[in-house]
């Protein structure tokens, strides 16, 4: 077993070693500019780039000439985002999205506001999940998007983007989904989950970085983008810009490993999560799992440790390469927004950790993680006033805490 | 975020981790901070009434590596030290010890208020429990 042991795959993946493979000849022989129509060298690079358009629409049931090439999900979310708020000004201003989106989405929508745009920010229980009844209700006759992501990036949770997407359609507004998480671990189906945009992004999926796609839909109805960057014209005009051919290879094959083998990975993952989750909950008492575990992806737990702060904890078990929702460990120092957003106090949002497993992780990986989390967590409460107090049947909330200055 | 060579020190081996009995008249604690910002402190320090002196001290902490190592310090520097002399103590000092970024400051302010509040509870406790008679 090599340390460190990685476990923060939703922040992440490797470049799968068949990717790569795939990748190196479009560094040096066939380094073709897609867009060059006059030799073979283009043309090389564009039947490439068009294969790629193939796998990805292959994994999620959409047609070739609907993949837009980005930078990333980031581009991605911005695109699809002001794209349409700008193309679809005449018919309407306003945008529903949800409080645990990614900041691509949410910082997105907020500079819309700044721009005049109404945005509507929906709330989610405290299991992750927003309330069907409530995005009805949200749904105005000047609504143009909904942006609701289908797997979040700390929690796992898996939004109902079915029913969301046939409730979009019925109204006649434009769905999005920020799909960075999902794509590639778990079904997507833009034609059954009625996805008329969707963001895509190549590292998440063992794919290489700076590579993402916009998926966007070209018929019942055909979406259409005001683009947010000039210049060549390229992908239908709605993004320009020398298509990456390198970082598109390595997208497109990708997608194809994950869709052959998603099945048998999602299976082998969650029985791995699972092994972990049920070591920590047996060895340790007061532990809670952040977030519903029935709408979850298969490699995502996200658990909190009371009593035992999330930066301490990680530096406990430095061979470990996981992430906190603690507010040490952001920039803000503020614990996560998503955490809070879903009811978790920060006293708890200080105390979580995000295990990402994937598919590197072995089962002995995930018993040394289990193991050493165990003795860190042990040691640390060992030190926190907080669980020698709860021990004595102090009620913490009922204590008046000096702040400091 | 990398940590220096004597946070790591700290937290890997924390000094003085444990309580002392706070009903005793001599012993003074601490507590600061809160749950919901990510870090609680409790310092907790033994005087000899005689002399004045801090014979010993003991804390546990709720936080970042950098909260751990800033009280485990505390506890190293007041022993010895006489009540006055521990008053002294200057966040300032921790941060230059321990090499701490700007954004963990706070916590050498948290330890420095966790002595201040050990002490005051101590001098509080030694004010209530003087035999009366003469005039407080």
């Amino acid at each position: 077993m090599k340390l460190p042991i990685y476990m923060d795959y939703h922040a992440t993946t490797p470049v799968d070693p068949r990717v790569l493979k795939a990748m190196l000849p479009f560094f040096t022989e066939q380094f073709g500019n897609a867009a060059s129509r006059n030799h073979s060298y283009g043309w090389e690079a564009e039947r490439a780039v068009d294969k790629v358009r193939r796998q990805i629409a292959e994994l999620i049931g959409a047609s070739d000439k609907e993949i837009i090439f980005t930078s990333g999900a980031t581009e991605s979310d911005n695109l699809a985002i002001k794209g349409v708020a700008e193309m679809y000004a005449e018919k309407g201003d306003h945008i529903i999205t949800a409080v645990t989106e990614h900041k691509a989405v949410l910082d997105t929508c907020k500079r819309l506001q700044k721009h005049g745009c109404r945005a509507t920010f929906l709330p989610v229980g405290r299991d992750g999940l927003i309330d069907l009844e409530g995005l009805r209700a949200a749904i105005t006759d000047k609504t143009i998007l909904i942006s609701i992501m289908l797997a979040n990036n700390e929690i796992g949770v898996l939004q109902p983007v079915r029913e969301i997407g046939r409730m979009a359609k019925e109204r006649g507004v434009l769905f999005h989904t920020d799909a960075t998480q999902a794509v590639g671990k778990v079904p997507v189906n833009v034609i059954e989950d009625n996805i008329d945009l969707m963001s895509i992004s190549g590292h998440k999926m063992y794919g290489p970085k700076g590579i993402g796609a916009l998926y966007v839909r070209r018929k019942n109805p055909r979406v259409q983008l005001t683009a947010q960057m000039d210049g060549g014209g390229h992908e239908r005009g709605m993004r320009s810009g020398t298509l990456n051919v390198t970082g598109i290879v390595g997208l497109g094959e990708a997608c194809a490993i994950c869709r052959r083998e998603m099945a048998g990975e999602s299976i082998r993952l969650a029985a791995l999560r699972d092994r972990l989750k049920a070591k920590l909950a047996a060895a340790l008492d007061e532990v809670y799992v952040n977030g519903s575990m029935e709408h979850r992806l298969p490699n995502n737990l996200n658990m909190s440790f009371a009593y035992v702060e999330g930066e301490s904890l990680l530096m406990g078990i430095k061979d470990v390469a996981v992430s906190s929702g603690s507010a040490c460990t952001s920039a803000t120092l503020e614990p996560s927004y998503v955490l809070k957003a879903l009811g978790i106090s920060d006293d708890l949002a200080h105390t979580s950790i995000r295990f990402g497993l994937g598919r590197f992780n072995t089962e002995e990986e995930v018993d040394y993680v289990a193991e050493r989390v165990t003795e860190t967590v042990n040691k640390l409460r060992e030190l926190s006033p907080l669980y020698e107090m709860a021990r004595e049947g102090v009620d913490l909330k009922s204590v008046h805490w000096e702040r400091g200055r | 975020m990398s940590y220096s060579d004597k946070v790591l020190d700290h937290y890997n081996h924390p000094r003085n981790v444990g309580a002392l009995d706070h009903n005793d008249p001599t012993v003074g604690t601490g507590m600061v901070g809160a749950p919901e910002c990510g870090d609680v402190m409790k310092l907790q320090l033994k005087v000899n009434p005689q002399t004045g002196i801090i014979e010993d001290a003991k804390f546990k902490t709720f936080g970042c590596g950098s909260a751990i190592a800033s009280s485990s310090l505390a506890t190293e520097w007041v022993k010895g030290r006489t009540v006055d002399q521990a008053l002294q103590i200057k966040n300032v000092e921790i941060v230059n010890e321990l090499s701490l970024p700007p954004v963990k400051i706070h916590c050498s302010v948290l330890a420095e208020d966790a002595i201040k509040a050990a002490i005051a509870d101590y001098r509080k406790k030694q004010a209530n429990s003087k035999p009366t008679g003469g005039k407080a």
